[in-house]
């Protein structure tokens, strides 16, 4: 492990950038460690078609952060060349996959959040961001309906898909209120019409939320505690493993290429 | 080979016919105008830059199109022939040409279709089987081979076949 850390100048809207492309990276990461593995054929393309999807989000607006930077980082430094306490994602996109039902729970409650976050970033006075808020839009509408549509089939199939479904419901639903929290940076960006009010989308998110649950016989916790943390770079102890995974090539020897 | 510019709009032809002829690799009836993945050609001089669009963000298709147009040009006498990537606007399938669909159909592919509801779940739609033309189809995943095609299969002739999602 011998190549060392970059640092990265974090303005306002490059760590708004960086959080975004972090949290897709992070995401289609975890998507991906299903590839080969999923319950079916069917499943392990969908997972890893929805992974690339977010991969490619997160190479854009790394691309976006590391312009505005204006440094000498780019995609992959920002991805391959960063520590734990550097990583700017939600807690909930570095959760482990557990079983399929948490990975179906955790993807259903980011992509309700992206599908409406993008659609709303369409309009940002940042011609990058609202191109690529336009792309991301229409794969979220995708990624939510497959997650929504795997929440009902487990929550109301079998006893044991049920009880899978709704213990992964109970776990993941204090990982949500990270995505509606907002600093003082961020402020400022929505304030200029960069950035959206993410406060703005929860009525409608958990009227999503409440839809498919209800249809899937579930139960959303009555509990409004939440954890945060992932924004300042304060992770669970999952993301360090993560990363030594997806940083080890370019950590053993570094700038290598295909 | 060194090219007299004396006509640009011919070059531009030449240029913009060089580049249409790149065909996407996971689809290889299709070349990259069928597909609305051509933008734009521009010439500066005897230069020439190409714009392309991706389809999906992470669609690993875009690097090898981007090198292809790149051997392409050049095979057709342009020097350092330059790809650059646009976003906005976000590509559709309604860029899609009619004869494009034609070709997939032909190829095997249900051509997309825009009365789906992106949103609506376990939505209804009915695809023509491209192979027997039957209704009687049915979804088997919405994620198939490659990100742009989700996976049917046609209850008339048994046959599974790819459809071109609507996006």
């Amino acid at each position: 492990m011998a190549t060392a850390n970059i640092e990265v100048s974090e303005t306002p809207l490059v760590l708004y950038a960086l959080r975004r492309a972090d949290d897709a990276l992070i995401l289609g990461h975890r998507l991906s460690e299903w590839c080969g593995h999923a319950p079916m054929l069917e499943e392990d393309m969908a997972l890893s078609n929805i992974a690339l999807d977010l991969i490619g989000q997160a190479r854009e607006l790394y691309t976006y952060a590391a312009k505005t930077e204006g440094k000498d980082n780019d995609e992959d430094k920002l991805a391959y060349l960063r520590d734990v306490r550097q990583y700017r994602n939600l807690l909930l996109v570095e959760q482990p996959n557990g079983d399929f039902a948490q990975t179906l729970v955790r993807q259903f409650f980011y992509s309700a959040f992206a599908d409406l976050y993008w659609r709303a970033m369409m309009t940002s006075r940042d011609a990058t961001l609202a191109a690529i808020a336009a792309k991301s839009e229409k794969e979220s509408a995708y990624h939510l309906r497959h997650a929504s549509e795997w929440i009902i089939r487990l929550g109301d199939g079998t006893d044991e898909s049920h009880r899978r479904a709704q213990a992964a419901i109970d776990q993941l639903w204090a990982f949500t209120g990270e995505m509606f929290a907002v600093d003082d940076g961020e402020r400022g960006l929505i304030h200029a019409g960069i950035a959206v009010d993410p406060g703005t989308l929860r009525g409608r998110w958990l009227t999503t939320l409440s839809g498919v649950i209800g249809e899937a016989t579930l139960t959303l916790p009555q509990t409004d505690w939440m954890q945060q943390g992932g924004r300042s770079g304060r992770h669970s102890e999952h993301l360090g493993h993560l990363l030594s995974e997806l940083q080890s090539m370019q950590r053993t020897f570094p700038g290598q290429t295909w | 080979m060194v090219i007299a510019v004396d006509d640009n709009t011919a070059l531009r032809q030449r240029a913009w016919d060089a580049a249409a002829s790149v065909v996407d690799p996971e689809i290889p009836v299709l070349s990259i105008a069928d597909l609305g993945v051509l933008r734009d050609v521009v010439l500066d001089g005897d230069r020439v830059e190409v714009a392309i669009t991706p389809t999906y963000s992470g669609c690993p298709a875009m690097n090898m199109i981007a090198i292809e147009i790149e051997i392409a040009l050049e095979r057709a006498g342009f020097r350092q022939p330059k790809v650059r990537t646009v976003l906005s606007p976000a590509w559709t399938t309604e860029w899609m040409s009619e004869e494009g669909r034609q070709k997939l159909r032909a190829y095997g592919i249900a051509p997309p279709q825009a009365s789906h509801s992106r949103r609506a779940l376990f939505g209804e739609q009915a695809v023509a089987c491209p192979q027997c033309g039957s209704d009687k189809t049915e979804l088997l995943s919405e994620f198939g081979s490659t990100s742009c095609k989700a996976l049917w299969r046609c209850r008339s002739c048994r046959e599974p076949f790819d459809y071109f999602k609507c996006h």
